[in-house]
């Protein structure tokens, strides 16, 4: 059943894919950036939950809860201190901007808990289900039932709640958006609030299978092409790319022939460049043309 | 003879249709307006003629020749030269080199030989720089030759695309809008513009318009939409008459 | 304040307006080449190193600041040219020819990373550069019959006619001869209807369509010529660092690339010196702060990454036309004074989304 078993392992790495690509996407529909920053912001939270629960001892849940709300903090200010000033910029320049955040992020996250790789204690941490021969680690399945729960908290959020349809108004046209009485500016914190807090669960879901360390935010860039693979603006476009990135990833690790298993991490960079070729605006096409 | 002609053009956008069996004839040498109330598909017309968009269905023809599948750039090569609804300039650039690129069309020069600027490309250069002079006497732009773009007032920014526009070297020139924005003085000196274009050097003006003074005033011939249908075709003061042609602006 | 009076079209077309710039210019060459006879090798060395960057830099900016395609794995042509060069080298070819053949690859590779292009806009076309650099890092770290992989590639010394130049200050005269000629033909480009059409693509496709310019060709030529540019530095910077790694290529070189472009000033050659100069001395002036910092905060490791970062954020919330705009912007100041206005270089934001969609 080893098929099954690659198929499991590249799911719960495709869900981390799909969180980090979900905040991308989240960020993007709402404000129009693009935050080359997010992976860094799902390390940053794993590394605000290891200082909760392992450092200081909380147990897991109020940890988690704890994280969430500091991450919230740190993605609405980051929002006011930075992104706010480049309401209106060109896209390239917001971009370069979120990348020399990253760097920042790195720095100060290297700076106050150091380089070597941390472990995060979980309630669930070691244990393994089986179901005949299949054996699933419960952290594989934290991690895809975390996501699952927060795929609907957003879907439902944006579908039904003032807030989400004035978010999505708000992304749309901001200037019209205004006149009508949206407050855009409290709308763009919560989006990177909302953003970030997404990414810090990855974090923290993902944190025991793959150790804490600054440079974790990495895979944030295999999380974009997967957030492109599903069209730039689409949040289940993003989701499904990353499931479908890390499942291929997985395959490829093992279908390889030896010598190559290195170019598995490719996997995400050239199904983004086939789809950029036979579909560039993605799976599910949201981009429009200027209109003259 | 006919210079530009569409036949039975039709285009959809989603469930829109924005232009629906249009035809048209411009005749060279004159000033065919196209007037029609919001939403007629006027633009989208210009943006067909200039292959922005495909025709679902239909043909156009310039100078004889079917245009309907060129690609965007082969359309001034042609010798189509069109203006903006929203200027599209090139907004960090000097209105001289806006000027300059309009002479894109008649470059002689390779890669390798602009690498080196050899005398021939010096020589190209000169020669385009009178050429762009030429134009900018011709519309009084010379106060404003070093100005970027961005810095520039709205009117002179009309004035600028119609420039560059003229700096192809055009056959025919489609004017979307010439005149919004522009204020009646502005609106006066742009007709007397439009006659001197098309008398003194020959270039048929094909223009989008909802001054109904000016297009009394300089146009041959006028065609009418409304919805993406024409509704009227004639000469000014047939159309400014034609019961459709009112009942399409003004309702029942 | 300097009016120029131009009484000859030439003056438009000429690279000097007027003979203010050209005492200027003329002053800078001079110390230019008289600098590796006041220096010690070390900062010879060092300035040849800021000299590389350029040459890459120029590549960068014209891709970038000047046709508007974003770049974000920049790095991979540097690899190539780099590789490139050291192989020819290595297989017995003159030290000209191989360096004119590492151009050519990364020319041609350009061009093939190029066509897709066509398809791809803004974010998505930076997205795809990434993704093509990350692929070419792993394909020079496993092509090891001609990369040694990760074991690395020794690079032979630069020679020209039996000559060695391998010395600091030969390499140093080799650099900038490079950079001259580099910087010539760029400006050339620029001043010709194939840069002017680059310039009209990136501030608008459409209008440039309508003016005739054949979009695939010239954002196909754009990357060609950006990635001959960047390859030829990478070929340069094979001698300088002596050693190729796979490792010594990676996507924070990218990044460091584009931030030269961005903090130098985009859209200006200027720009690419003022840049070239900030990332090559950037690691000097850290380590120097390090000691003058109070040692808990001086020894922390991996500062370097993040004062990058911190600049480059500074820069583009507060000075988004980079050192070249603020340079320009002090000297309006005191040729206006007292009537400079500060409004003069206010941004244009725009806030409608499909304004953006550019």
């Amino acid at each position: 059943m080893e098929l099954v078993q690659l198929l499991i392992s590249g799911i719960s790495q495709g869900c981390v894919y799909g969180l980090i690509a979900l905040g991308f996407v989240l960020i993007y529909k709402a404000t129009e950036m693009v935050n080359f920053a997010q992976g860094d912001l799902m390390m940053l939270g794993a590394f605000i939950a290891f200082g909760f629960i392992n450092v200081l001892g909380w147990p897991f849940l109020w940890g988690f809860l704890a994280t969430l709300a500091v991450m919230g903090v740190v993605g609405a200010t980051l929002e006011r201190l930075l992104l706010r000033p480049m309401i209106g910029e060109p896209p390239f320049a917001v971009l370069m901007l979120t990348i020399g955040l990253g760097f920042i992020l790195r720095a100060v996250a290297g700076a106050i808990w150091g380089y070597e790789d941390k472990t995060l204690s979980t309630p669930y941490g070691g244990g393994v289900a089986r179901w005949g021969e299949v054996s699933v680690g419960y952290e594989n399945i934290a991690v895809v039932l975390g996501t699952l729960v927060l795929c609907v908290l957003v879907f439902v959020f944006f579908r039904k709640t003032r807030v989400g349809i004035a978010m999505q108004a708000a992304s749309q046209n901001q200037l019209a958006a205004y006149y009508v009485g949206i407050p855009v500016k409290w709308i763009f914190a919560l989006v990177w609030a909302m953003s970030a807090m997404i990414s810090a669960t990855a974090g923290i879901l993902v944190a025991p299978l793959s150790l804490i360390n600054p440079i974790m935010g990495f895979v944030g860039i295999k999380a974009f092409a997967a957030a492109i693979v599903g069209g730039f603006g689409s949040l289940p476009g993003a989701f499904l790319a990353g499931l479908m990135i890390g499942i291929v990833e997985q395959f490829a690790k093992h279908g390889l022939p030896s010598g190559l298993e290195g170019f598995s991490e490719t996997t995400a960079y050239v199904i983004l460049l086939i789809m950029l070729f036979i579909r560039p605006e993605g799976i599910f096409a949201t981009m429009q043309r200027k209109k003259v | 003879m006919t210079l530009l002609a569409a036949d039975n053009v039709s285009i959809s956008f989603g469930g829109v249709q924005a232009v629906s069996d249009v035809s048209f004839e411009v005749a060279a040498g004159q000033v065919y307006s196209i007037i029609g109330p919001n939403g007629a598909g006027k633009t989208t017309l210009f943006n067909l003629v200039s292959r922005l968009y495909d025709v679902d269905a239909g043909s156009i023809t310039f100078n004889g020749e079917p245009i309907t599948r060129v690609p965007p750039h082969q359309v001034a090569e042609r010798g189509i030269a069109r203006t903006f609804q929203n200027t599209e300039l090139f907004e960090h650039e000097t209105v001289l080199k806006n000027l300059l690129i309009g002479h894109h069309v008649h470059r002689k020069t390779a890669l390798w030989e602009e690498l080196l600027f050899l005398p021939k490309v010096r020589e190209q250069d000169l020669v385009f720089r009178r050429q762009v002079e030429d134009v900018i006497d011709l519309l009084d732009l010379q106060s404003y030759r070093e100005q970027i773009i961005g810095n520039l007032p709205y009117g002179v920014r009309k004035m600028v695309e119609i420039a560059r526009a003229l700096c192809l070297g055009p056959r025919l020139i489609l004017l979307d809008e010439p005149s919004s924005g522009l204020n009646p003085e502005e609106t006066e000196d742009l007709s007397f513009w439009i006659e001197d274009i098309n008398e003194e050097l020959g270039i048929t003006v094909v223009m989008v318009e909802h001054d109904m003074n000016l297009v009394n005033q300089v146009s041959d011939r006028v065609l009418a939409l409304a919805n993406g249908v024409v509704i009227a075709v004639g000469t000014p003061s047939e159309i400014q008459g034609h019961p459709d042609v009112i009942r399409a602006y003004l309702g029942d | 304040m300097r009016f120029v009076l131009k009484t000859r079209y030439a003056q438009d077309v000429d690279f000097f307006q007027h003979n203010g710039q050209r005492f200027w210019y003329g002053l800078l060459a001079l110390f230019v080449f008289v600098a590796p006879f006041l220096l010690d090798d070390f900062y010879t060395g060092e300035l040849a190193l800021v000299f590389i960057y350029a040459i890459a830099g120029i590549g960068l900016m014209l891709l970038v600041g000047y046709t508007g395609l974003v770049s974000l794995g920049h790095a991979a042509f540097l690899a190539i040219g780099a590789y490139a060069h050291a192989y020819f080298m290595t297989e017995g070819a003159p030290f000209i020819v191989s360096l004119i053949g590492a151009t050519a690859v990364c020319v041609v590779v350009g061009a093939i990373v190029g066509i897709p292009s066509l398809r791809m806009t803004g974010i998505y076309l930076a997205v795809a550069t990434l993704a093509f650099a990350q692929i070419v890092e792993k394909v020079l770290a496993h092509w090891e019959s001609v990369t040694g992989g990760h074991r690395g590639m020794a690079v032979p010394e630069p020679e020209l006619f039996s000559w060695s130049l391998g010395a600091p200050r030969a390499f140093y005269f080799l650099v900038l001869l490079v950079l001259i000629g580099a910087l010539f033909s760029a400006l050339n480009l620029l001043r010709s209807p194939t840069g002017r059409a680059m310039i009209a693509i990136r501030d608008s496709e459409i209008s440039a369509q309508a003016m005739g310019i054949h979009l695939a060709r010239v954002k196909t030529t754009s990357f060609a010529v950006s990635a001959g540019f960047t390859g030829l530095a990478g070929g340069l910077l094979a001698h300088k660092i002596g050693y190729l790694a796979p490792d010594a290529f990676t996507i924070l070189i990218s990044i460091q690339l584009l931030l030269m472009v961005v903090v130098g000033g985009l859209g200006s050659m200027h720009g690419v010196i003022y840049g070239a100069f900030f990332i090559g001395l950037l690691p000097q002036g850290i380590a120097f702060l390090r000691e003058s910092l109070p040692p808990g905060i001086g020894q922390i490791p991996g500062l370097e990454p993040g004062i990058f970062g911190l600049i480059l954020v500074l820069f583009l919330v507060y000075e988004p036309l980079g050192i070249f705009g603020r340079w320009i912007k002090i000297r309006l100041f005191f040729s206006e004074f007292p009537l400079y206005r500060k409004s003069t270089y206010k941004r244009q934001k725009s806030y409608l989304r499909t304004e953006r969609v550019h």
